[in-house]
C-alpha cells in the first residue's frame, strides 16, 4: 500500500494514476457521468431551460417533450431544471458529509489507531452508532436536530463517521508498525508530526475509497430522508423531496417520480464504481475480495 | 512385463495459459504403470511431476490449462482401455475415486474441516460401491482400521482438525483406498510429515500395494523415499523425462548427469564418495522454458556447445532411457 | 467456547448501554422543554410542570439519565402522550408486520444473493460473473422507496396484482398478509440482495481453490456436490454472518419501506413519531433495534459454533 501510493500520489505520477484507474472502461464512464453531474450543479443557472421554482399550473403535469424534456410536475415546474437544481442540493449535501465524516473520522481513526486508551472509548462509541441502521440513527438525528439541510448533513456525517473511523483505525494499526514509523520515531520526530505526515499520507487510499462509498451512501440516505419529510424542507428542491411531492401523482404522471431516481441511482451506482475502481488499483489485494 | 500396462502415458504435453502467455510445463512425458507396481517420479519442484499427476485425473484447471499432446491409456477393471487425455468429464468422474484414487502433499488442508473423516470416506463408498449409508459407515470404519488408525470406529466421527498430520494423512489413504483403486497417485505423501512417520506411512502405502495389487504412480523430490518404495523410476527434469529406469541399475550407475548429480546430493553418497563429490550447479535464474538444446545444459558439468543447440531425443538401453548426447561418454 | 460467548455478550451489553446513554442525552439536546414536547402544543403550565416533577425533569440530567436507566431495565420505556398509550404497547403492537416484512424479505434477498453469488464465483471472470455483479453493483444503489413506487406502479396500479398499500383488515388471515407484504418484500430484497451476493461470491472463491475441494473432485464427485456439500458447506461462515446482519438492519431500516407501502410497522411508528416529535417513542424503538441487533449478533456467534466444528468445544 506503502509503495503503490508514493509511486501515484505525486504530481509527476498523476497521469499515471487516471491512465491505471481508467484502464477499466466502466470506471471512466462513471466518472464522465459524474463530472457532468458535478458541472452541472455547479453550473445549474446557466445549464437550466427555466427557473426551477417557476410555475405554469396550465402546463401541468405535462409529458416529456421537446419544451419540457423531462415533463413537468403538478404546479407545472420543468423537472428538467428542477433535477439540475436538485443536483446542486443532493451532490452538496453529499460532499458536505463527506468532508465532515472524513476529516472528524480521519483524526478520531488516527488517534484510536494511535493510543491505546483512547481506542478503547472511540471503538465503543462506534460499535454503538453501528448498532443502529443508517437511516433510523439519522432520522432520529435530524428529529432531534431539528429539520435542515444543515442539519441533514451533520447527522448523516455523525451515521458515516464511525465508517471512517474503522478504515482509518485498521490502517494506522499497520502503518505504525512499519519500520520507516519506527525509524522516524527513533529520528526523534515529534509525535504529532509522525501522525499527521507519516501515517496520513500512507492511510490516505484507503480513506480516498471510503469518501467515494460515503458520498454514494450519503446521496442515497439524504434522498430517503428528504422523502420521508424528515430530511431537506420540501421547497428546496433536492432529488428526494421531488421524489417525496410527486408520488401522488405517480399513476398519472410516471415522469416527476421516474427521472429523479434515475439521477439518484446514476450517481450513486457511479460513486460505487469510482469506489471499486480506485480500491483495486490502491490495493490489488482486495480485488478477489468484496 | 508379462501384459500391457496399467497407466501407459505416451508423449504427453500440458499447455498453461497464464497472464505472461503460454507454457508448457509438461512436454512429450512418456512412463507406464503396471499393477502391483509402484513407479516413482522424481524431479524438483516446477519439473512437471505433479502436472502429470492431475492430467492423469483429469484435475488440471480447466480455465487455464489443457493436453496439448500425447495420449493417457488406462486399462480399465473392464478390461477395456480408456485414453484420459481425451475422455469426456462423465467418464473421468466414473473412474475418479472409483479405479483411480489420489492422496495428496497437504494432508493438513486436503480434508474437509466441516465434515467428520467417516462421513468423507463414506461419501465416496457411497457413490462408487453404491453402498447404504449404514454400509458406508460400516466400510468407513474398517478401512481406518486397515490404515492402522487405533480404536478406528471412534476416530470415524472425528473431525481432521482432531487429528495429528500423520493421522490425517492415513486417513487421506483410507478414502483413497477405501472402493478398491486400481491405481493409487500419491502425490508427495510423505512431504509434509515427520521423518517417523514418513517411513510408517510409506510402509502402509507399500503393504496395502502388496495386498491389493494396484499400480501406485508415486511422486516426490526425494530420493530417500524412491530408494525404500519404487520398483522404477523416472526422473523429471523441467518437463521432460531425462532418464527411466529400474530401481536397482538407476541408483547403482545413473546414466544421465542429472541423475548422477541428485545421486550425489544424497547424504550417504557424498560421505562415501567425499573426494569427488560433485555438487549440482544452482539453477541459473529462473528455469526458463528452453528454446532449443537440453533443458539441463544450463546446470550440466558435462555440456558441451551442440548441447545448447540440439535437444538430445530419448535413447533406450537394456530396459532404460536416457536423454542426454553424452552419457555414453560420461558413464 | 462459553468464555467467548460470554465475552461477546458482555460487549454486546456495553453497546447497548453505550446506544441508551446516547439516545437519552442527544434526545436533551433538542430544542425546548421535554416535558412541552412530551405533551404537545396544547398542554398547560400545569400539566407540564407536573409531567417535570413525575418524570424528575427538575433534577440534575445525570440523576434523570440513572431514574431513566431504571425505568428502562425495569421493562418501562415511557409513555407516549400521542399514542396515548406505553411505548412497549406501541412498539409491540407493530412489531408483527415489521417481523414478518424483515424475515420475509431476507428470505428473498436469500434466495437471490446465495445463489447468484455461488455462480458468480465458479464462473469467475466470465459474463455470467459479470452479469452477477453488475446487478449486485445497481441493485445496492436503488433507492428502496424509489423502486417501491416503480413496483407500485407497475404490479399494483397497472396490473393489478397485488394491493397498492397497507397491511390488510386486521383479522386477515396469512396469505392475505403474504399479499400485502410480498411486493415489499421484493423491493428490500431485491436492494438486500447486492451485500449477501458480494460477500456469498468472495467467501466461495476463498474456498474454491482450497486442497479439500480438490480432494472432493478426486473421489469423483459430480461438480455439483463438490460446489455445495464441500465448497458451500465451508463458505457459510461469513455467509451467515451477512445473513444475520441483513436481518437485524431490515428490522430497524425498513422504514422508507414501511411508509411507501403504508405497512403499520415501527418503521412507520418512527416516521410519525419524529414528525410529531415523540420522543418517548424513537427513543424506545431506537433501543429495541439496538437490542435485537445485539441479539441477532450473539445469535450468529452461538451459530457459528453449530456450523464450524473448529469452534466447537
Amino acid at each position: 500500500m506503502a509503495a503503490s501510493l508514493s509511486s501515484v500520489m505525486p504530481a509527476t505520477g498523476a497521469a499515471l494514476f487516471f491512465r491505471r484507474l481508467f484502464r477499466r472502461k466502466l470506471v471512466l464512464a462513471a466518472a464522465i457521468i459524474l463530472l457532468i453531474a458535478i458541472v452541472a450543479a455547479l453550473f445549474a443557472a446557466l445549464i437550466t431551460p427555466f427557473d426551477p421554482g417557476a410555475m405554469r399550473v396550465a402546463r401541468r403535469l405535462r409529458a416529456p417533450d421537446g419544451v419540457n424534456w423531462f415533463g413537468t410536475d403538478e404546479l407545472g415546474r420543468d423537472v428538467f431544471s428542477r433535477i439540475i437544481w436538485g443536483g446542486r442540493a443532493s451532490l452538496g449535501i453529499g460532499a458536505a458529509v463527506v468532508i465532515f465524516s472524513v476529516s472528524i473520522g480521519g483524526l478520531l481513526g488516527l488517534l484510536a489507531g494511535y493510543f491505546r486508551r483512547l481506542d478503547a472509548v472511540i471503538m465503543r462509541i462506534v460499535d454503538a452508532l453501528m448498532a443502529l441502521p443508517d437511516i433510523l440513527l439519522a432520522i432520529f438525528l435530524v428529529a432531534v436536530l431539528g429539520a435542515s439541510a444543515f442539519n441533514v448533513i451533520l447527522a448523516l456525517a455523525i451515521v458515516y463517521t464511525p465508517r471512517v473511523i474503522r478504515v482509518v483505525r485498521a490502517s494506522t494499526l499497520v502503518v505504525r508498525e512499519l519500520p520507516f514509523v519506527e525509524a522516524a520515531r527513533a529520528l526523534g520526530v515529534s509525535l504529532h508530526r509522525i501522525l499527521f505526515v507519516h501515517v496520513l499520507l500512507n492511510v490516505a487510499s484507503p480513506i480516498l475509497v471510503q469518501a467515494t462509498f460515503i458520498f454514494a451512501y450519503a446521496v442515497l440516505a439524504e434522498a430517503g430522508l428528504s422523502f420521508l419529510g424528515a430530511g431537506v424542507p420540501p421547497d428546496i428542491p433536492t432529488w428526494g423531496t421531488m421524489i417525496a411531492s410527486g408520488q401522488q401523482y405517480a399513476d398519472r404522471a410516471f415522469w416527476v417520480v421516474l427521472f429523479p431516481g434515475l439521477a439518484i441511482v446514476l450517481v450513486a451506482l457511479s460513486l460505487q464504481i469510482l469506489g471499486d475502481g480506485l480500491r483495486d488499483m490502491l490495493d490489488p489485494k482486495l480485488r478477489k475480495a468484496l | 512385463m508379462e501384459s500391457a500396462p496399467l497407466l501407459e502415458i505416451t508423449d504427453l504435453s500440458v499447455t498453461f495459459r497464464g497472464e505472461a502467455g503460454e507454457s508448457t510445463p509438461v512436454r512429450g512425458v512418456s512412463l507406464s504403470v503396471n499393477a502391483n507396481e509402484t513407479h516413482a517420479v522424481v524431479g524438483e519442484s516446477g519439473s512437471g511431476k505433479s502436472v502429470t499427476s492431475l492430467a492423469v485425473m483429469g484435475l488440471l484447471p480447466k480455465a487455464s490449462s489443457r493436453i496439448s499432446g500425447g495420449a493417457i491409456r488406462y486399462r480399465r477393471r473392464d478390461g477395456l482401455t480408456s485414453d484420459l487425455a481425451h475422455a469426456s468429464d462423465g467418464e473421468m468422474r466414473r473412474l475418479r475415486g472409483a479405479e483411480i484414487a489420489m492422496i495428496f502433499q497437504e494432508p493438513m488442508t486436503s480434508l474437509n474441516p466441516v465434515l467428520t473423516i467417516g462421513e468423507q470416506i463414506a461419501e465416496a463408498v457411497r457413490l462408487h460401491l453404491g453402498y447404504d449409508r449404514a454400509r458406508a459407515k460400516a466400510r468407513a470404519v474398517e478401512m481406518l482400521a486397515l490404515v492402522e488408525i487405533p480404536d478406528a470406529a471412534r476416530r470415524a466421527d472425528d473431525y481432521p482438525h482432531h487429528m495429528s498430520g500423520g493421522m490425517r494423512q492415513r486417513a487421506m489413504i483410507a478414502l483413497a483406498m477405501s472402493c478398491n483403486p486400481a491405481l493409487l497417485i500419491a502425490d508427495e505423501p510423505t512431504t509434509a510429515l515427520d521423518v517417523t512417520i514418513q517411513a510408517q506411512v510409506l510402509k502402509l502405502i507399500d503393504r496395502l500395494r502388496l495386498e491389493t495389487g494396484m499400480g501406485v504412480l508415486f511422486i516426490t523430490h526425494n530420493l530417500g523415499v524412491v530408494a525404500e518404495i519404487a520398483n522404477r523410476v523416472s526422473v523429471f527434469y523441467a518437463g521432460e523425462v531425462v532418464e527411466s529406469a529400474e530401481k536397482r541399475p538407476l541408483f547403482h550407475a545413473p546414466r544421465h548427469p542429472y541423475t548422477r548429480a541428485l545421486l550425489d546430493c544424497l547424504p550417504a553418497r557424498a560421505k562415501r564418495d567425499e573426494n569427488n563429490r560433485r555438487i549440482l550447479n544452482p539453477i541459473p535464474g529462473q528455469v526458463a522454458p528452453v528454446k532449443a538444446g537440453c533443458g539441463f545444459a544450463p546446470r550440466c558439468v558435462h555440456a558441451r556447445a551442440w548441447c545448447h543447440e540440439v535437444a538430445p531425443a530419448l535413447e533406450a538401453e537394456d530396459g532404460r532411457v536416457i536423454r542426454c548426447h553424452r552419457w555414453q561418454e560420461v558413464a | 467456547m462459553l468464555k467467548v460467548i460470554a465475552r461477546r455478550a458482555f460487549g454486546l451489553a456495553i453497546v447497548l448501554a453505550i446506544v441508551g446513554a446516547m439516545v437519552f442525552f442527544l434526545t436533551r439536546l433538542a430544542p425546548g422543554d421535554p416535558a412541552a414536547l412530551m405533551l404537545g402544543d396544547q398542554a398547560s403550565a400545569e400539566d407540564i410542570a407536573k409531567l417535570r416533577e413525575t418524570y424528575g425533569l427538575d433534577r440534575p440530567v445525570l440523576v434523570q439519565f440513572g431514574l431513566w436507566l431504571k425505568e428502562v431495565f425495569s421493562g418501562n420505556l415511557g409513555h407516549s402522550i400521542f399514542l396515548q398509550r406505553p411505548v412497549t404497547q406501541a412498539l409491540a403492537e407493530r412489531a408483527e408486520p415489521t417481523f414478518f416484512l424483515a424475515v420475509f424479505s431476507l428470505l428473498i434477498a436469500a434466495c437471490i444473493g446465495i445463489p447468484a453469488g455461488i455462480a458468480s464465483a465458479v464462473w469467475r471472470g466470465r459474463m455470467a460473473d459479470q452479469a452477477i455483479s453488475g446487478f449486485a453493483m445497481l441493485a445496492a444503489n436503488i433507492p428502496s422507496f424509489w423502486l417501491g413506487l416503480i413496483f407500485i406502479q407497475i404490479f399494483s396500479v397497472r396490473l393489478g396484482l397485488f394491493p397498492v398499500a397497507g397491511y390488510g383488515s386486521p383479522d386477515a388471515g396469512l396469505l392475505e398478509r403474504l399479499r400485502h407484504l410480498l411486493l415489499p418484500a421484493s423491493v428490500l430484497g431485491i436492494v438486500n440482495s447486492a451485500l449477501i451476493t458480494r460477500f456469498t461470491r468472495a467467501s466461495m472463491l476463498d474456498v474454491l481453490d482450497a486442497d479439500f475441494v480438490r480432494t472432493a473432485r478426486a473421489k469423483g464427485l459430480p461438480e455439483r456436490k463438490v460446489i455445495l456439500r464441500h465448497a458451500f458447506g465451508n463458505a457459510l461462515v461469513p455467509i451467515v454472518t451477512v445473513l444475520g446482519l441483513t436481518l437485524a438492519l431490515l428490522i430497524g431500516g425498513a422504514i422508507v419501506t414501511e411508509t411507501v407501502f403504508g405497512l403499520p410497522g415501527i418503521g412507520n411508528l418512527v416516521v410519525s413519531a419524529v414528525l410529531r416529535r415523540d420522543y418517548p417513542v424513537i427513543q424506545g424503538a431506537l433501543l429495541v433495534v439496538a437490542a435485537i441487533y445485539v441479539l441477532i449478533n450473539l445469535a450468529i456467534d452461538v451459530l457459528y459454533t453449530l456450523i464450524d466444528p473448529r469452534v466447537r468445544m
